[in-house]
């Protein structure tokens, strides 16, 4: 299987059968809702902030093994950072996932500041070789992206 | 009579191609099909030797060119059995021909609180240009159901048609390969005073059609589904109703007179066919409907449902009880569209894979939402069959999917 273990890294795998912080929060936790309209997937992101930080964070809806395990990833990633820490890796984890051809090289100049380790994350930067699936690796982030936005508004 | 799928695979030259060393296996038909060499010929000699503008010009090229688009109109006629050329309308896609008969039709026929009857079948294409007439002027749209099967549920039409101007409905559906009884829909329609749209692109390639014989108003289908070029479509109304019809798109060809102060609308399929039509296309769908008409659609039926009871039999036994192929059991009740829900493993994951074993199905919603929802689905692999598909295709489905539930067990 060529180029599908570049895919389907185990860690993605992992994260897909195990998804972590898989579930809701009621209010006062902001709810945010994406949608994939390629395919129907539906995300729902629930985020609780507290002084700033991401106090909770949890994933609800349904999608394919690289949407899903992003977002758990995505969830493990971002809990316990500020808002600003968070909203700077959102932006580095979607020029990773910007990149265009065969170029796995992320784009520099949008580089988050050197301590923010994409860490497991950096299994997905095998999707860009799949196109059509890079939509699947942002959809939460998007939402995740949505829902800050949201709340800074509100 | 049966056919002979070497020779027909051999007319189709895309299909001799491998993809990580295996033999490409195409699935996807319902979305679009592919072509044979006749119709890939018919086009490019038509670029080659035959092609000017179409309906103007006085000099022999051009003479030859409208009359082999017009040579089109006609084999569309006679495939569909409608009783005039003059019923057929050349669009650029199925999608089109159903929101000229929404902007058109509808726009002088439909007021506020008038009822549009869909049903759960239905493509987007045939949902969201009513939604649009709803929008805008309030019209009432209201749903046939389906039963446990997949079938349409027809217990309470007669209280869904009272009252209502049209029954918009397919005859095949896109996702569950379900036929729908169009005969019977187009009585009950009538009996109420309703027209009848029907949505042929799923049915017309597969099967044989006859306007007349169902006594429907209105027909649409895609021939990029049925070995013609993309780019295409057709609108099949009876010539009464097309009289009657204001233009859709306005400009060039579509006019009898045109001052400063205003326009007269030609008549005759040309008042529909504003601008420079698709003319390479139309010589390309005359040769797909000579195609097919080699073969026969009855035949070509006979396989169909022959292939699909082998695939309803073959995948579950292969794969395992966890795979479900919604829709009738009974093949000669559907069309060869399987909808593939795989246990847990997503729709994506599953195509994915399957393409690694160079097998091209479709994975998503299919533009079903509402039929997706009332599955409570977002996404299945749709995989569909046609007249070059055989037991072969089948077989490296139902090897691949195996292969896929083994990657993804949770
Ligand atoms: C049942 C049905 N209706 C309508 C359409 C729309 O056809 P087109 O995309 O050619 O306009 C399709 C195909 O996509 C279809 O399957």
């Amino acid at each position: 299987m060529s180029g599908l273990e570049d895919l389907y890294r185990e860690v993605i795998l992992d994260h897909y059968k195990n998804p972590r912080n898989k579930g809701e929060l009621s209010p006062p936790a902001h709810r945010c809702e994406g949608f994939n309209p390629l395919c129907g997937d539906e995300v729902v992101v629930y985020l609780h902030v507290v002084d700033d930080k991401v106090e909770d964070i949890k994933i609800g809806g349904q999608g394919c093994s690289i949407s899903q395990s992003s977002a758990s990833m995505m969830t493990a990633a971002v809990k316990g950072k500020t808002v600003e820490e968070t909203a700077a890796f959102i932006k580095q984890f979607k020029s990773m996932m910007a990149v265009h051809g065969d170029s796995l090289e992320a784009d520099e100049t949008l580089q988050a500041p050197q301590d923010m380790k994409l860490g497991d994350l950096e299994a997905l930067k095998g999707v860009v070789k799949f196109p059509v699936r890079i939509k699947c690796a942002t959809l939460s982030w998007n939402t995740l992206d949505q829902a800050l936005t949201e709340l800074a508004n509100s | 009579m049966t056919l002979d799928i070497a020779a027909i695979r051999k007319d189709f030259p895309i299909l001799h191609q491998e993809q990580n060393g295996k033999r490409l296996v195409f699935l996807d038909s319902a979305a679009s099909s592919q072509r044979p060499n006749q119709v890939i010929d018919a086009i490019s000699d038509v670029y080659r030797n035959e092609y000017a503008n179409v309906h103007r010009g006085v000099y022999q090229l051009a003479v030859r060119a409208t009359n082999l688009y017009e040579n089109a109109r006609n084999k569309t006629a006679d495939f569909i059995g409608a009783a005039s050329s003059n019923e057929i309308i050349f669009t650029k896609n199925a999608t089109e021909s159903i929101n000229l008969v929404a902007r058109s039709w509808g726009q002088q026929n439909l007021q506020e609180g008038d009822v549009v009857v869909l049903s759960l079948l239905e493509h987007h294409a045939n949902i969201v240009p009513w939604q649009m007439l709803q929008e805008e002027r309030g019209i009432e749209l209201r749903w046939i159901g389906l039963t446990e099967s997949g079938q349409l549920d027809l217990s309470n039409l007669d209280d869904l048609l009272t009252g209502a101007k049209l029954l918009a409905i397919t005859a095949m559906s896109n996702v569950l390969g379900t036929l729908t009884p169009i005969s019977e829909l187009a009585a009950a329609a009538h009996k109420h005073g309703a027209l009848i749209l029907v949505d042929g692109c799923q049915s017309v390639p597969h099967l044989p059609t006859n306007v007349v014989d169902v006594d429907i108003d209105f027909l649409v289908f895609s021939p990029h589904k049925m070995l013609g070029p993309s780019g295409l479509g057709v609108l099949w109304a009876r010539e009464q109703l097309l009289d009657e019809m204001s233009p859709f798109l306005g400009g060039g060809g579509m006019i009898l007179n045109v001052t400063q102060e205003s326009y007269s609308a030609a008549k005759g399929p040309a008042k529909f066919e504003a601008g420079t039509p698709p003319i390479a296309q139309a010589a390309g769908l005359t040769a797909a409907i000579d195609y097919l008409n080699t073969h026969g659609l009855d035949t070509i039926r006979q396989h169909e449902i022959e292939l699909t009871t082998y695939a309803l039999e073959t995948l579950p036994a292969v794969v395992g009880d966890d795979l479900k192929i919604p829709g009738p059991t009974d093949a000669s009740q559907r069309g060869g569209v399987l909808s593939l829900e795989l246990g847990e493993v997503h729709a994506h994951d599953i195509s994915q894979m399957l393409d690694e074993h160079a097998v091209c199905v479709r994975p998503g919603h299919h533009c079903a939402k509402p039929l997706m929802r009332h599955y409570g689905v977002a996404a299945t692999a749709r995989a569909s069959l046609y007249l070059y598909n055989d037991h072969d295709d089948v077989d490296a489905l139902a090897a691949a999917l195996l292969a896929a539930k083994k990657f993804f067990a949770f």
